[in-house]
């Protein structure tokens, strides 16, 4: 692996290569999932201490980014998608990424156990372990399921931001996860369809390349059809109001619709053969966010509502 | 030789010259890193007047 030879002219990375390093678009979408655990969960958090809770989640999202490109400089530099990072672009050497990392985990879990509570830092120092070690280390080079698993990374930051709250782990909050857990695969393998070659060139086993194409088509339907009743499951559980309900099912439903789409393409021989993986790759991103902000906006809707009738009531 | 003489003497070059794009790197590196830890402490500072002295420390586990 010639990456890892060391670099022995000092160091011209900029600041901003350190700031790609931390994946700033994948933190934006844990800040935000933090974010709404923390606003859904029950009881009172300072404004002060919740606002920290999530900077040591948006530095410990950081520090875990920034270990992946560490260790897999080598698959970027072979993918077109990744190949104009850092690392593989030979902006940053390989040790100074290690070295970033390290310290932003270290001190984004030491910070969220001194100022918050102990019970998010565990979590979060879990959650960064896992993407890192069990994720990128592991799973990534050695099984198609890699996603899969490596997506519970993924869908842990809305527990981290409940436990800040609540200083305890619950089971409540687990129906977040669940939703961040099955909406993962169906959105990666929607891109890694029309990426497949990129992926096969770099050695990485996702699924279109180890199963094919169709295989992987089918999956994406079969976890999309998880996904869209789990969609709904806070409004059944009681955890949101009826407009939640009705966008999760009305979202929802396009998720099958473009799911089912993404299935029939499989005998499209036209230039448009990945139209659909598009539109679902793109679309799953608006239906995660759609979720979530409508998630806060019932909560904060409630509790303003709440304290309205409250005022009028006293 | 006196002292002074000695210091003015160009000593030989040794270690690594930092080329000005270098140099010009690593300011706005220790720049970041400064600003970094200076909003840690302000951090600090702020949660501990939130929380009360002695708090953030001092506290069962």
């Amino acid at each position: 692996m010639s990456l890892t030879v060391a670099r022995v002219e000092p160091s011209i990375a900029s600041v901003g290569d350190y700031i790609e390093l931390m994946k700033p678009r994948v933190m934006s979408l844990v800040v935000f999932t933090a974010l709404v655990g923390l606003l859904v969960a029950p009881g009172h958090v300072h404004p002060v201490i919740g606002l920290t809770a999530l900077i040591c989640i948006a530095v410990g999202a950081g520090a875990a980014g920034a270990l992946n490109m560490w260790y897999d400089a080598d698959i970027d530099a072979r993918m077109a998608r990744t190949a104009a990072r850092p690392i593989p672009a030979g902006r940053l050497a390989p040790g100074e990424a290690l070295a970033f990392g390290l310290t932003l985990a270290t001190f984004s879990v030491v910070v969220l156990g001194l100022l918050v509570n102990v019970f998010a830092a565990a979590l979060l120092a879990l959650t960064i372990a896992f993407y890192v070690v069990v994720y990128t280390m592991w799973l990534k080079r050695t099984t198609p399921h890699n996603i899969v698993i490596g997506g519970a990374a993924g869908a842990l930051p809305p527990l981290i931001g409940w436990t800040a709250v609540t200083g305890h782990f619950a089971v409540e909050p687990v129906v977040l996860f669940l939703i961040i857990f099955f909406w993962t695969p169906p959105h990666f393998w929607a891109l890694a369809l029309y990426r497949t070659e990129d992926y096969a060139r770099a050695g990485v086993p996702m699924l279109p390349v180890v199963a094919g194409a169709p295989e992987t088509r089918r999956q994406i339907l079969l976890y999309t059809l998880i996904l869209a009743p789990l969609g709904i499951a806070p409004w059944i559980l009681g955890y949101a109001g009826p407009a939640y309900g009705i966008l999760a099912t009305a979202s929802g439903a396009i998720m099958i619709a473009l799911a089912f789409r993404v299935r029939a393409e499989e005998h499209r021989q036209t230039a448009n053969k990945y139209l659909a993986c598009k539109q679902m790759f793109a679309f799953s991103i608006l239906y995660l966010f759609l979720l979530f902000a409508m998630l806060l906006v019932d909560r904060m809707s409630a509790g303003f509502l709440g304290s309205l009738f409250g005022h009028f009531a006293a | 030789m006196t002292m002074s003489d000695a210091m003015d003497e160009e000593p030989p070059p040794t270690g690594i010259k930092l080329t000005e794009e270098q140099q010009r790197a690593r300011r706005a590196r220790s720049i970041a890193i400064a600003v970094s830890l200076g909003l840690l402490v302000l951090l600090f500072y702020i949660v501990t007047l939130v929380k009360g002295p002695g708090v953030v420390i001092n506290r069962p586990l």
